[in-house]
């Protein structure tokens, strides 16, 4: 008697019939203890894109640089007055970032604040030092590298993202000194937040392309 | 020209020059020196000299303090200091007693050889050095005559050291005592003074008389007045010069708490919106509020690509002639392998004193009161009274404390002191002081010019140029004005061109003329001038033709220059003599760069360690040699030199250009106009003067049109590039 | 309008301001301390600058309700404060002043170096006064002051 099925054919019909199995299987669990699917990496992936809009856009990026200095602007140019980093990110003596910038946003004045404004520090840079910014690749390479991010795990960059003053004023960055309201990123923080959720659940997925 | 002092020399008292001489109700001396002198001419007719009454130079208190009144705004030159010592020590003064005040606006206090009182040109020491040296030693004569009399002595028995005058047989006075005396004596129609080896002041490092009360926060500039019920005022001003108000909606302005009235004033040119409040930021705010509609039907928006391309056109073509010699045929015949064709772009540039434009004006109907750091004194005290309908003799006029000025404070059109009065004849017996915020400043017009030129030069065989033709392409500074006649000759504004059509090189076969189109952009003097941008075009050209004639450019420039121009060749050999030793052991990726240029009477010379830093040039150091004749205080030079280099960087700064997009100007303050902070400037300076005994010539200006091309000389060396188009956005 | 209980060079005063008044204008208009400078609004030059809650501080930028309790030390201050003192000193033995308008924050500026960090390098130096502008350029002296008073300080 002939063989009807090729090899390959069976291992298909064999995987079908595993996944059919598997797919059952979670709607069974479905239906039978109410937990949301798993993220599947493409969902991931996907969230991870939103999250690295928001990274990448001025009001994060301007003081994650890789050089000794914050920049400002839409157009992120250098910051002005020679304001540069220092050992902590937080400026030199006398030339601090507090020394301008407050715990608030001071709109009759132009100047943006919030509580501890500081520039990211270098293992936290999203540019190069040409201002260039890295690919998304390389940015969730680094935010989930965690001898880079300062230990975070997946719900610590949650948290971070939910909770930090500096990542709150990104959304609510204020007036600038010629009295337009500065640009937003392309999320709301609530988007962002539950991107950073997905993504997270999804096991923080990296894209692999540069 | 040069003049020699002589020593002991005496001088006479001309006609037209008499001292008035009076007692202080205190027991002090007023000594007063008043010089009729005729104001430049105006449209023809030159004007009558007022009869202001004469003002105090020297006060002279009981207790022994000297006043010493200084004919001059204060604005960081020094001269609150320099002239109060020059008078302090043909009067055998007590130094530490002595005080510098400024002088209000009077006749008695106009520049002896302009005829104004102002300070500008660089000219206060070399324009009232006599002056003073001759009030010094008139208030001298008068002391020993007090003195001689009461002991029954002649006056050649008695000898003056500070502050007392000895007699023969051990007696003495204080001057302090000798006053009121003094005051009662004739004046002396001839007067010696010092020989300069006698000098105990002059010459001598002295410390400025102002630093402490700069230094704690007390001294008080026009801006920090303050004056009972005195108000604040803004202006708003159209968004391209000259425009016009259309129509005003002030009704959220004018809900502000504390805001005192809205109305349309006249402007230089147009009009503009003032805005008057209890407080500054309260004016600020409401200005912010306003709703202005501006008529700018019939204003040309001036736009710096299209003032390029217009500029760059022109420059090709011969303008008004300023200087022509020799033969320029020839030049056209040179092969191209031994021509130069260079073009030079310089954008307009604001000055930014860091003190923001002010003036304070309170107009009580017959009379007004006004205070300003002014450098034009004469002409800001017309304008107000011109506004006011008063006489300038109605017209009291303080002279404040200025943060800076670098021409800015000098305007012929007054307008600043204009837009105050009209607001103070409003607000009329309110004090009003008038703000203009940094943006107005940086927006405000009365730029250095913006200016193209293009040279073409003809190699001769021994590498010196042969032929050399000079289009200059910039706005005039002083046409329409009562400078015009001074300054104007055969259609060329000699501000426009004074450092390249005046050069001291020996260049036989020399062509320089200039077009003055005329944008609307208001332009002024920008500390140092025309030279801003010839020393420019010439130090660095000078350079390029000593690189291509494989010569030291010292040597270069020391064989091309006239064999008379001695300030010149002594400060530069100086310059090259302070600096060959680290010159010649200059660590890799450093160059040296040379330029030497004079400017108002001084010879300058500059040698610049050069390195290129994150893109910028990094200038380790600068060596100067000056040849300013006598140097009167040799700390306030150095002082100057080490300064005014770091102010002549503004021309290099990435941000420091002035630019115009129809008509508005695309900067905004620092952010956007840049000028040099401390990494931008040299990190050592070290300034050495060439000793001399000549009249002494000023330093206010001569340290700016070295720095740039002295700088660009030394980028050329590691780059191999030419800077020719200013600011230096790329190195 | 809003009132405001500030802390001024160790002395309680009280102000009544619209809450965005930057701290400059209060303390050169409610309080008459004029040595603070307004030089350009946009905390660019650094004429501007106080000691707030002990650090360096541009005044113009900051609103007068977000100060707070922190003190606030001004120029007027520091020829009572030991760094101050020996700060202005020397600004004045080594003629550093030219129009002086500046001067007020560089001495600020300075003193808030010099009480972090006693002993300066040039970098030091440059880096925490390379914010503060001086039109008039007397930055090669203030360089050797600010040297000269770390000596000073030892």
């Amino acid at each position: 008697m002939k063989k009807l099925y090729s090899l390959p054919a069976a291992i298909c019909v064999l995987l079908a019939v595993c996944g059919a199995w598997s797919a059952g299987a979670a709607r069974r669990e479905a239906t039978a203890q109410p937990k949301p699917a798993p993220t599947s990496r493409m969902d991931g992936l996907a969230a991870w894109q939103q999250v690295y809009s928001v990274l990448t856009h001025p009001r994060c990026i301007n003081c994650h640089t890789a050089t000794n200095y914050p920049q400002q602007g839409d157009d992120r140019h250098r910051h002005f007055a020679n304001v540069i980093r220092g050992q902590m990110g937080t400026g030199v003596p006398a030339l601090r970032c507090i020394t301008c910038h407050q715990s608030a946003n001071a709109d009759s004045t132009g100047v943006p604040g919030a509580r501890g404004w500081h520039l990211a520090p270098l293992s936290m840079k999203w540019q190069d030092t040409s201002d260039k910014i890295l690919s998304s690749s390389e940015v969730c390479t680094a935010l989930t590298d965690r001898a880079r991010n300062h230990g975070l795990d997946g719900p610590g960059l949650l948290k971070h993202h939910t909770e930090e003053p500096l990542v709150l004023w990104a959304f609510h960055p204020g007036r600038s000194i010629d009295g337009t309201m500065r640009t937003v990123p392309p999320l709301t923080h609530e988007e962002f937040v539950e991107a950073t959720r997905k993504w997270v659940a999804a096991g923080m997925p990296c894209p692999q392309n540069k | 020209m040069t003049v020699t002092i002589n020593p002991a020399t005496t001088h006479q008292l001309s006609r037209r020059s008499f001292l008035r001489v009076s007692a202080t109700a205190a027991g002090g001396l007023l000594v007063s020196l008043y010089l009729d002198l005729p104001l430049p001419a105006q449209e023809g007719a030159a004007p009558k000299a007022k009869a202001y009454p004469p003002d105090a130079f020297v006060h002279i208190k009981p207790d022994g303090k000297i006043v010493i009144t200084v004919n001059r705004l204060e604005f960081g030159q020094g001269v609150q200091t320099s002239l109060p010592m020059v008078l302090a020590d043909e009067m055998d003064a007590d130094w530490s007693q002595v005080e510098g005040e400024l002088a209000p606006a009077a006749d008695v206090y106009k520049d002896p050889i302009f005829g104004i009182q102002m300070v500008g040109g660089s000219g206060s020491i070399a324009h009232s050095f006599q002056q003073y040296r001759e009030l010094g030693a008139r208030t001298r004569a008068m002391l020993v005559a007090a003195a001689a009399e009461q002991w029954k002595v002649a006056p050649e028995q008695c000898r003056t050291e500070a502050s007392v005058v000895r007699g023969p047989g051990g007696k003495s006075a204080k001057y302090g005592e000798l006053a009121e005396a003094a005051a009662k004596q004739p004046v002396p129609a001839t007067v010696k003074v010092k020989d300069p080896a006698q000098f105990k002041l002059v010459g001598k490092n002295t410390r400025r008389l102002d630093s402490r009360p700069k230094c704690d926060g007390s001294l008080k500039f026009g801006l920090d007045l303050d004056l009972p019920g005195i108000k604040t005022a803004v202006v708003a001003r159209p968004p391209v010069f000259g425009g016009r108000v259309k129509s005003i909606d002030d009704k959220a302005a004018r809900a502000l708490a504390g805001m005192q009235d809205v109305f349309e004033i006249p402007l230089a040119k147009g009009t503009g919106v003032a805005v008057v409040a209890d407080k500054f930021w309260t004016a600020k705010q409401a200005r912010d509020l306003l709703k202005v509609e501006w008529d700018l039907s019939s204003v040309e928006p001036a736009d710096s690509g299209k003032l390029w391309t217009q500029y760059k056109e022109l420059a090709r073509t011969a303008g008004n002639v300023a200087v022509v010699r020799g033969d320029q045929k020839g030049l056209d015949a040179i092969p191209a392998a031994n021509r130069i064709e260079a073009e030079f772009e310089f954008p307009y540039l604001a000055h930014t004193p860091m003190e923001p434009l002010n003036t304070t004006v309170r107009f009580d109907g017959d009379k007004a009161e006004v205070w300003a750091g002014s450098q034009f004194q004469t002409f800001d005290q017309m304008a107000v009274a011109q506004t006011l309908e008063l006489k300038p003799d109605q017209v009291t006029f303080h002279t404040e404390y200025a943060g800076g000025g670098f021409g800015r404070r000098a305007v012929i059109d007054s307008h600043v002191q204009r837009e105050a009065a009209a607001i103070a004849k409003k607000l009329r017996g309110t004090p009003v002081k008038l703000i203009w915020t940094r943006e107005d400043d940086v927006q405000g017009g009365y730029y250095r010019p913006m200016f193209a030129h293009r040279v073409e030069i003809g190699i001769g065989a021994d590498g010196t140029p042969a032929a050399w033709r000079h289009v200059i392409v910039g706005q005039s500074l002083v046409a329409g004005t009562p400078f015009a006649p001074m300054l104007i000759k055969n259609g060329v504004d000699s501000t426009a061109t004074e450092g390249t059509a005046d050069t001291a090189y020996n260049i036989p076969n020399f062509h320089v003329s200039a077009h003055h189109p005329t944008p609307n952009v208001p332009v002024l003097w920008w500390r140092s001038v025309g030279h801003t941008h010839n020393a420019f075009v010439m130090e660095t050209l000078i350079d390029e033709l000593a690189a291509r004639a494989k010569m030291n450019p010292i040597a270069y420039r020391l064989k091309l220059l006239k064999p008379d121009a001695g300030k010149l060749r002594r400060s530069l050999a100086l310059a090259a003599e302070k600096s060959i030793a680290w010159r010649g052991k200059l660590p890799k990726g450093h160059a040296w760069g040379v330029a030497c240029h004079e400017a108002f009477g001084t010879g300058v010379a500059c040698v610049t360690d050069v390195s290129i830093e994150n893109g910028r040039p990094r200038i380790h150091r600068a060596t100067i040699a000056v040849d300013c004749g006598l140097a009167v205080n040799p700390l306030t030079i150095e002082a100057q030199f080490q300064a005014g280099v770091a102010f002549g960087l503004s021309q290099l700064m990435a941000k420091g250009a002035i630019t115009l997009k129809e008509g508005r100007v695309e900067q905004r303050n620092f952010d956007g106009y840049t000028p040099p902070y401390m990494v931008d400037a040299p990190v050592a300076v070290d300034v050495h003067i060439v000793p001399s005994t000549e009249a002494p010539t000023g330093c206010g200006e001569p340290p700016v049109p070295v720095i740039s091309p002295a700088v660009v000389d030394a980028l050329a060396r590691l780059t191999g590039k030419h800077y020719r188009s200013l600011p230096l956005t790329a190195v | 309008m809003e009132s405001y209980k500030l802390t001024v060079n160790g002395q309680t005063r009280e102000v009544t301001a619209d809450p965005g008044t930057p701290l400059l204008w209060v303390l050169r208009e409610e309080l008459q301390m004029t040595g603070t400078k307004y030089g350009c609004g946009i905390a660019a030059c650094g004429a501007c600058t106080v000691h707030l809650g002990g650090i360096a501080t541009r005044s113009c930028v900051v609103p007068v309700s977000l100060v707070g309790t922190r003190p606030i030390v001004t120029i007027e201050a520091m020829a009572n404060d030991p760094v101050g003192r020996v700060v202005q000193d020397t600004w004045v033995a080594q003629d550093v002043v030219q129009c002086g308008y500046c001067q007020s924050g560089q001495i600020m500026s300075a003193v808030a170096l010099l009480k972090s960090t006693p002993k300066p390098t040039d970098t030091n130096i440059e880096e925490s006064m390379g914010g503060n502008l001086c039109r008039c350029g007397t930055y090669v002296r203030i360089r050797e002051a600010i040297k000269a008073a770390s000596q000073k300080l030892k």
